[in-house]
């Protein structure tokens, strides 16, 4: 079987999977970092939403060989050590979670967005297209304008 | 849950086979086992029965005070390392149920609250472990005070006792007994003399309402920083040795029969462990989920099509028409207004699919999945198993969503069958496509209302209805499809939830009836209410439209309860009712009343592309009595808000010959943030009144208001929901 190196959580990891084994099984199964979840397998509710390169990406439609040397960042690696990310506290000061099973990736998805948008519009925020079903939206867009006003002071 | 969700997960290399399996899971769930020298001390949960204190240990150790049988019990430990613990009978599922427990504790034992740990308890052979009916806080909010005002009142006799001190003249607070001279005492350090108390020194009765410090404080989820972390641990993230990723072929019709399966080239792929034949298709067992997915995709199926495969929308819905009776006549001299609405198939869709880890052995099974009914669900597996109810452990953990669909058990069933035909534990993961395509659903309605007027008065409602109804239940899982039919309320005075008792309507008169399919259905959040008080609320419009007045003066003079008069007002003043809106734009307004709850909901709506309308802004107001957590039912109100937006506006199910259409959250067309409104704001109503239900509250009238919002923004009259489907 095909090894591949890749720097996951700013730790250098090598796995042996299928090339087109989806990275989301890889991150899943054979490394246990659960934090993406799954939700659909196609890319469409991007409960699984992670960083490739600082990037936002859905691992559950992207193949571990396009992943091999890059840098892959799941929720689990977004603090940095004890102290979490603005938009993981802002997340918390919101209290934005229901059930919780697409926090991660719309967590992941909020930071992306920041990364390239300081300062969203309500349009911009309109954009995520992270499905949450228990509704929590109106505090994700709270959220979201908290953490970039946390990120610009 | 952040008991479970910060112990020790058990990580290490996953077994094929053999003994050791085990070990890792015991160890994990024996962690809140009552330890023999702490404190620990417990309440019936049966809503008829008193509290424990004074009563005699009925088991154990002397210096462990329990009473009566463990399985009936909400029972509250105080460990020596400080930590209070109470093993929840209920399920978690994000609609904050462990932190309002957790507020409860914390306030009357005076114990911080990042001290109080709530992991959620295995199946029990006795008491209401059911999450549902919008029922835990009411039946937890008695139990909870009095369970951890007992243990306060032993922990400071204990110290009393410790110090030679009064025990009146001790205080408590952050987890401590504190001394007039300032000497601290933790409770950890006092629970194993609390345990030999049988005779307190102070009251053991909860504090009035007017010394809550916790209780009616917006407070923070206590899994937030578990969950923003992604260490919170659904079903489908716990390791349980040996169990392999399991998946199943699922046929293309809704309950079709397998006739054939060829599974050679399947069981040739690398990194498959077993092919089993179960009820609903054939299951494959594989080293990982994308090995499961590549084997179930390599099967080749033959597969009779199901008892539906002639049905598609344009018959069921004739039939649901066809089976509503018939309105009786109208009182004589009277104006009629008439409508007629039908609601469509639609989905939980809850973000984690069905997902259950079964180890089926000779002997014993041992499961783990997010249940609201996990007494039930231990007693089907053990008839579909073979085995005795004892024999069977179900543990339950969080789930990731539920909306009703976790009432039902269809995948731990299941996940426990192939485990017993593989000879292995598995851990079985439902795809989006089966939880879209194989259901559960909410079941798809018709509705026949007629109000009658006369001299500007309603005198006569009427209401006839039909909805489908599941004909059988195969698959194993009879007890399902009857516990589907049971409500599961609890029953609360004042007028009944539909027909509609909430007016002053003169002469009402209810009518049902249904056809029965073999579809598989099931409580969806609301049940009933999200469609027969959401078409009523619309009538009630079209009613004041007859009359020439305005929705929310019609309501505010026709409406029986002074409670929802008032959630009205608050919203009609909060989210300025009648302001000038551009054209296309409209406001809507509906109430609605039910598990000892109100509320009320004013929606505003840009509708000027009618096929792609935003709710634009949400104002709620909300009656529950005492809030334990005003954040979480603003939380709970806010999801509803979208249920409604979804619902009413865009995401349901067609059947097309026998088959769901829609297969994921690219179809389903649940709402987005794009979708969801830009403001959402949530009046709750100050109250010292008995906490009523909450968590399915405002779905009608989210609904009704986004209903009569898209009806007054278009002019239109909506009928068929979702409207643009």
């Amino acid at each position: 079987m095909p090894s591949y190196s890749f720097t996951l959580n700013g730790r250098p990891v090598t796995v042996e999977a299928p090339a087109d084994m989806p990275l989301l099984w890889v991150l899943r199964d054979l490394l246990h970092v659960t934090g993406p979840k799954y939700g659909c397998g196609v890319g469409v509710c991007r409960a699984c939403t992670s960083h490739l390169d600082g990037e936002e990406f859905q691992p559950c439609v992207v193949k571990v060989k396009e992943c091999a040397d890059r840098t892959v960042t799941t929720i689990e690696g977004l603090a940095d050590g004890d102290t979490l990310h603005p938009v993981q506290q802002a997340w918390i000061d919101c209290d934005v979670s229901q059930c919780g099973f697409c926090q991660p990736g719309q967590i992941m998805a909020a930071a992306a967005l920041l990364k390239k948008t300081p300062e969203p519009s309500d349009a911009d925020i309109d954009g995520i297209e992270n499905v949450c079903r228990c509704g929590t939206y109106a505090r994700i867009r709270e959220a979201i304008k908290k953490a970039a006003a946390d990120l610009r002071s | 849950m952040d008991g479970i969700e910060s112990s020790a997960a058990p990580t290490g290399p996953a077994q094929d086979t053999g003994a050791p399996r085990r070990a890792v899971s015991r160890r994990r769930f024996m962690v809140y086992s009552l330890a023999a020298s702490t404190l620990t001390v417990a309440a019936p949960l049966a809503c008829d029965t008193s509290p424990a204190q004074g009563s005699e240990p009925a088991r154990g150790p002397s210096d462990v005070l329990v009473t009566g049988a463990d399985a009936e019990m909400l029972v509250l430990e105080v460990t020596h390392a400080n930590r209070i613990v109470v093993r929840l009978p209920r399920v978690e599922v994000g609609q904050g149920i462990t932190t309002a427990v957790a507020m409860m504790i914390a306030e009357e034992l005076d114990a911080r609250l990042a001290d109080v740990d709530i992991p959620l308890a295995d199946a029990r052979t006795k008491g209401n472990q059911y999450t549902g009916g919008s029922n835990s806080v009411v039946s937890l909010y008695g139990p909870a005070r009095r369970l951890a005002a007992t243990a306060r009142a032993r922990l400071v006799t204990a110290a009393a006792r410790r110090w030679h001190l009064p025990a009146w003249s001790l205080r408590t607070g952050n987890t401590m007994v504190i001394a007039p001279d300032g000497r601290t005492a933790t409770f950890g350090s006092l629970s194993a003399s609390a345990a030999r108390i049988r005779r307190t020194a102070v009251s053991a009765e909860p504090k009035p309402a007017s010394r809550h410090k916790l209780i009616g404080r917006p407070t923070t989820r206590i899994d937030a920083r578990d969950i923003v972390t992604g260490k919170a641990q659904y079903t489908g993230d716990l390791s349980v040795a040996g169990a392999k990723p399991t998946v199943v072929a699922r046929p293309p019709t809704l309950g079709g029969r397998l006739v054939s399966v060829d599974d050679r080239a399947a069981r040739a792929l690398p990194g498959v462990h077993a092919v089993v034949k179960v009820p609903g298709g054939v299951a494959v067992v594989a080293e990982s989920f994308h090995h499961a997915f590549q084997a179930r995709d390599a099967l080749k199926i033959k597969w009779a099509p199901g008892p539906l495969a002639s049905l598609s929308d344009a018959q069921i819905r004739s039939r649901l028409r066809a089976a509503v009776p018939h309105l009786g006549s109208p009182p004589h001299g009277s104006t009629q207004v008439e409508a007629e609405f039908e609601f469509a198939f639609v989905s939980h869709a809850p973000m984690e699919v069905l997902t259950a880890i079964a180890d089926v052995r000779a002997h014993t099974a041992e499961i783990w999945f997010s249940s609201q009914t996990p007494t039930d669900a231990r007693d089907s597996i053990a008839s579909a198993t073979g085995l005795p109810a004892s024999a069977v452990t179900v543990h339950v953990l969080r789930g990731g969503g539920s909306f009703g669909r976790r009432l039902n058990f269809d995948a731990a069933i299941e996940a426990a069958l192939i485990s017993k035909a593989a000879h292995r534990p598995v851990k079985l993961m439902w795809s989006r496509g089966d939880d879209t395509r194989h259901g559960r659903m909410r079941p798809a309605t018709h509705h026949r209302f007629r109000a009658s007027h006369a001299d500007g008065r309603v005198v006569a409602f009427s209401h006839a209805m039909a909805g489908v109804g599941e004909s059988s239940a195969d698959k194993g899982t009879a007890n399902q499809a009857a516990f589907v039919r049971r409500p599961g309320r609890v029953q609360t005075a004042g007028p009944r939830p539909g027909d509609s008792g909430l007016y002053h309507f003169g002469r009402l008169s209810a009518d049902a009836g249904g056809i029965e399919l073999a579809i598989p259905l099931g409580a969806w959040r609301s049940v009933d209410s999200g469609m027969v008080r959401t078409a009523e609320e619309i009538v009630v419009d079209e009613i004041a439209g007859s009359l020439g007045k305005d929705p929310v003066a019609f309501r505010r003079t026709t409406l029986r309860s002074r409670s929802v008069k008032a959630v009205l007002d608050k919203v009609a003043a909060a989210g300025s009712w009648g302001r000038t809106m551009p054209d296309g734009h409209a406001q809507g307004v509906a109430v609605h009343e039910e598990y000892g709850s109100c509320v009320a909901c004013l929606a505003e709506i840009d509708a000027t592309d009618p096929k792609h309308p935003r709710v634009t802004k949400v104002v709620m107001a909300a009656d529950v009595g005492t809030a334990v957590n005003p954040r979480g039912l603003e939380a709970q109100l806010m999801g509803t808000a979208v249920d409604g937006i979804s619902t009413v506006l865009q995401a349901g199910l067609h059947i097309d010959r026998g088959a769901v259409r829609e297969g994921s959250f690219a179809d389903f067309q649940w709402a987005r943030q794009r979708h969801a409104p830009l403001h959402f704001e949530a009046h709750i109503m100050p109250s010292a009144g008995e906490p009523g239900g909450a968590g399915e509250l405002g779905v009608p009238a989210a609904s009704g208001a986004v209903a009569n919002a898209y009806a007054r923004a278009t002019g239109t009259r909506p009928r068929r929901f979702p409207l643009n489907f």
